[in-house]
């Protein structure tokens, strides 16, 4: 139980931090999602949702900035929960390097390539 | 009547890994279990291994996993485990000997949080004096036995044994809230690092094994708010 001590005052409010963090992004998470399913399978058919319709929607700001938040939110959410997981059950240094690694790597591509779309987006024809 | 005790036991010396004894043993419905223990050790098979020291639920020394959940054997009657029992020793401890469990971790951790008064002001005439209410904030919390039932009931101590535990973390909640204690930021240091407050998932098993009741869990939300509320 050297933990206790050793790595106390190294990481600073980290741990603090993404706890809140989680607290705060699940409650706006609730509603997103909820908002996103409402909209994707109860106000439309899901055989309607085609290009066009993204279109349409990305046209307004409003829910361009609707889907990126959700795309934040949700992935980084995701992926701290994964953190704490592989900090839990990881106990091999290496092992919890290797996989912290695989997370961060995944995570930092599809936020990147999400972001990419959301903000370059621009109908064809 | 007669109850089946199934032990789960291990002799370093001896076996390879731990195996399940069974004993048949006549006891009343109002005996505890750690009488049954008792008879069982005293005239039966006196090479069971157990601890026990009060045998009134104030020590908490035989705290241990009695039909899956952490129990003191000196609070729990026969009545209330049915007609086969099994105990087994505390979770997440290397095991010395049968039900007995090796706590150096566990208080290790418990002095990590300086559990003493920590004030180097000048004291007072009299005695420091303190309201009923402010005295209220911390009374739960003046009530852990250091039996170790909460800790060794939580899956994220399981998992990772360098946690600090529940215990430790309501060790030093019961001097953090005390308004005559100083030593708080000290405290919280220990308490905000990874192996600190946030390893705990709010699962709740510490609060349910608590033998005197204790809310833990609400305890470790309590240094988490103030954590948020003192460094952010």
């Amino acid at each position: 139980m050297n933990g206790v001590q050793g790595q106390a005052r190294t990481r600073g409010n980290f741990e603090l931090i993404t706890w809140f963090f989680m607290r705060i992004s699940g409650v706006l998470l609730l509603f997103l999602v909820l908002g996103h399913l409402t909209i994707m399978h109860i106000v439309n058919d899901i055989q309607e949702i085609d290009y066009a319709f993204v279109v349409g929607r990305w046209i307004s700001p409003f829910w361009r900035i609707y889907d990126m938040l959700l795309l934040w939110l949700a992935l980084i959410h995701g992926a701290n929960g994964l953190r704490v997981i592989v900090d839990d059950y990881a106990r091999h240094r290496g092992w919890r390097v290797f996989w912290k690694a695989v997370l961060y790597t995944i995570t930092a591509v599809l936020l990147f390539m999400g972001t990419e779309v959301i903000l370059t987006f621009r109908s064809v024809g | 009547m007669q109850v089946r005790v199934r032990i789960r036991r291990y002799d370093p010396a001896q076996d390879q890994r731990p195996r399940y004894q069974e004993y048949v043993v006549d006891a009343e419905p109002e005996d505890r279990l750690l009488d049954v223990l008792n008879r069982i050790k005293w005239e039966i098979d006196g090479t069971l291994t157990f601890r026990r020291s009060c045998a009134h639920g104030v020590c908490g020394s035989d705290a241990m996993l009695i039909n899956g959940v952490n129990r003191l054997a000196c609070k729990v009657l026969v009545r209330d485990l049915g007609s086969t029992i099994t105990v087994e020793p505390l979770r997440g401890f290397p095991v010395v000997k049968d039900l007995v469990v090796d706590m150096t971790g566990f208080f290790k951790a418990y002095r990590a949080v300086k559990p003493w008064l920590i004030n180097d002001e000048t004291p007072p005439p009299t005695e420091r004096l303190q309201s009923p209410s402010e005295r209220e904030r911390f009374d739960d919390t003046t009530k852990c036995i250091l039996c170790a039932s909460c800790t060794t009931s939580c899956p994220s101590f399981w998992s990772n044994p360098e946690y600090i535990g529940p215990a430790a973390i309501v060790n030093a909640h019961r001097f953090i809230f005390d308004s005559r204690d100083r030593g708080a930021a000290e405290r919280l240091d220990v308490l905000n690092s990874r192996e600190g407050v946030w390893r705990c998932r709010t699962i709740f098993n510490c609060t349910d094994a608590c033998p005197r009741g204790i809310e833990v869990t609400r305890a470790i939300q309590d240094v988490k708010r103030l954590l948020l509320t003192e460094r952010v």
